[in-house]
């Protein structure tokens, strides 16, 4: 937890934001301390976009009160953006300019010398493994050296805090650990990161702490291994009927674990030793298609808090 | 010292410019050429043979176009019409390639950019490319001999003045548009209509007596009436005064307006 003598970097109580009748983020509180590492998790539609784009002071807030590095979005603006990298959810690289003029003007954008400028862009064309690509056009790059190119481009400028709007969102497996790897350097670094996603593993990964965000509120609070503790069992058993099989279960389900979670596709059994209930399932006459023993994730604190999974 | 950030927003505008300079300035020569031999000297003869004498000012269609060639009249309309149809080019899909395609205005302002520096750079941008464009112009009415005088050169910002009059309001326009519909809207019914309508080709006195006061409040008709008596040496402080202010004061509208779209566009 932050140590309670440094101010945040970011602190927000009652943070609204409202868009006509639709009330996008109603009312959450937050603070992210320095250094950390700091996350919104939800789906689609969450309202995680929209506190986002409050921090960058891109958006005005609708209500409530909100402060970055200090200083108040409504009134510093432009001061604060000068000291923050942003990474946004749609990519706003320039297509027909080259990769390393995307970085250049971005940091012209700063006011940036132009001999300071070529200095960052070889740096970080290599941190992010496109120092091959410099000449080529944007357009010519796969998904996920594009949004390399956008995180490479949110440093710039050095920011005091990183945001990064669902980074991996649409990556293959590979580009995403490539991704993720960068990251992990930067927060070693000790840059302050806030970052959305829709994905657990990535929230597990590179979040010291992160908030579940679900139609608009803040649903719950804590580092990923205190939600799970908090939210979910030690071990998951998934199983897996065949097609009809699961809806004639009903009792021979009660009294496994800590709780049974029924989806259309399969059953969840949170325990807090899996093989038990896996060996008790069977001994019960139970003949699943499918059986697994899993860590619990924070998939599946989301599910219980929410009663949804977690889908794109 | 500091770049005022919408200085930055046109370093931006230019780095895009300079992978297609070569072909924009074939593209700004190339129209001035077609069009003043087509319409100057192709069409210039044939009236002037039918007003009896040519390039004289006896006849009843000289008269008309105060005394000199179809040519040296219709080339500062031309100038104005063509500054015109600049600016609408660039201010339409431009800006919604930053709104929506590209997105590029959106990344600006995650940076110490502002909203109103975007629109100023944006529109400094299409000023500088105005000027280009009647530049290039006015080099081929040079070529062409379609110019009566050394004054003719005070057409240049006459024309640019009447494409930052566009600029502005259509920018504006252009910043509410979801998709390009209203665009083809906006060049059918306003850019080409003005285009012909306006003095460029015939003096307005020509058109039906109930439409001449339609013409003389269009921007087009105030851009190249003040074009053309620049041009020919032939305009009055009054005259140039009452166009320069009515052309300024839409390019001022037009900016606040434009200024309250994109806020209510990107500062959502």
């Amino acid at each position: 937890m932050a140590d309670p003598s440094t101010p945040p970097v970011i602190r927000a109580r009652a943070l609204t934001k409202r868009f006509g009748a639709l009330t996008a983020v109603d009312a959450i509180d937050f603070d992210v301390a320095p250094g950390e590492s700091f996350g919104f998790l939800g789906p689609n539609g969450a309202g995680k976009t929209s506190a986002m784009r409050m921090i960058a002071c891109v958006s005005p807030i609708s209500g409530g009160e909100l402060s970055v590095l200090g200083m108040d979005p409504r009134a510093d603006g432009p001061r604060i953006r000068a000291r923050l990298g942003v990474a946004p959810q749609q990519d706003t690289l320039d297509m027909e300019l080259t990769v390393s003029e995307n970085l250049a003007i971005y940091g012209r954008y700063f006011d940036l010398p132009r001999s300071v400028i070529r200095e960052r862009v070889t740096e970080l064309l290599d941190f992010v493994q496109l120092s091959e690509r410099a000449r080529d056009q944007v357009e010519s790059l796969s998904g996920g050296m594009k949004r390399r190119l956008t995180i490479a481009r949110s440093l710039i400028n050095e920011p005091d805090l990183l945001l990064l709007d669902e980074p991996t969102t649409g990556l293959d497996p590979q580009a995403r650990h490539l991704l993720w790897d960068r990251l992990y350097r930067l927060k070693q670094k000790g840059v302050t990161t806030v970052l959305t996603t829709h994905y657990m593993d990535e929230a597990e990964q590179l979040c010291d702490r992160l908030v579940v965000m679900d139609k608009a509120k803040i649903v719950a609070e804590g580092s990923p291994r205190r939600l799970i503790e908090q939210h979910s069992s030690r071990e998951v058993l998934e199983m897996r009927f065949p097609v009809g099989v699961q809806e004639t279960l009903d009792g021979s389900l009660e009294g496994f674990g800590d709780r049974v979670e029924r989806l259309p596709d399969r059953v969840l059994i949170y325990t807090d030793d899996g093989d038990a209930a896996a060996s008790a399932a069977h001994e019960r006459g139970l003949r699943p298609e499918m059986i697994l023993v899993r860590r619990s994730s924070l998939e599946d604190v989301f599910l219980r808090l929410t009663g949804r999974s977690l889908v794109d | 010292m500091t770049t005022p950030p919408a200085v930055r927003v046109l370093e931006h505008e230019l780095l895009l410019y300079r992978r297609v300079w070569r072909g924009s300035i074939v593209s700004s020569f190339l129209s001035p050429v077609l069009f003043l031999a087509a319409m100057g000297v192709g069409l210039g003869n044939y009236v002037s043979q039918n007003s009896g004498s040519v390039g004289g000012a006896t006849g009843g269609a000289a008269a008309a176009l105060g005394g000199v060639s179809y040519l040296v009249f219709i080339a500062p309309g031309l100038l104005a019409s063509t500054a015109m149809q600049a600016a609408a080019g660039e201010s339409t899909f431009p800006i919604m390639g930053g709104i929506v395609w590209v997105r590029s205005f959106h990344g600006m302002l995650t940076t110490p950019i502002r909203v109103l520096d975007v629109l100023l750079g944006k529109v400094a941008y299409i000023a500088l490319r105005l000027t280009l464009v009647c530049s290039v112009f006015f080099g081929v009415m040079l070529l062409f001999g379609a110019t009566h005088g050394f004054q003719a050169i005070f057409a240049v910002p006459g024309a640019v003045l009447t494409g930052l009059a566009f600029t502005t309001p259509i920018v504006a326009f252009s910043a509410t548009q979801k998709d390009t519909n209203g665009f083809n809207a906006l060049f059918r019914f306003g850019v080409i209509p003005l285009f012909l309508f306006s003095g460029t080709f015939f003096p307005i006195a020509q058109l039906p007596v109930f439409l001449q006061p339609l013409a003389v409040v269009t921007p087009l008709w105030h851009g190249v009436d003040l074009c053309r008596t620049l041009a020919l040496g032939t305009a009055d402080a009054a005259g140039v005064l009452i166009h320069v202010a009515y052309l300024g004061t839409l390019t001022a509208v037009g900016l606040i307006l434009a200024h309250r779209a994109f806020r209510r566009r990107l500062e959502r």
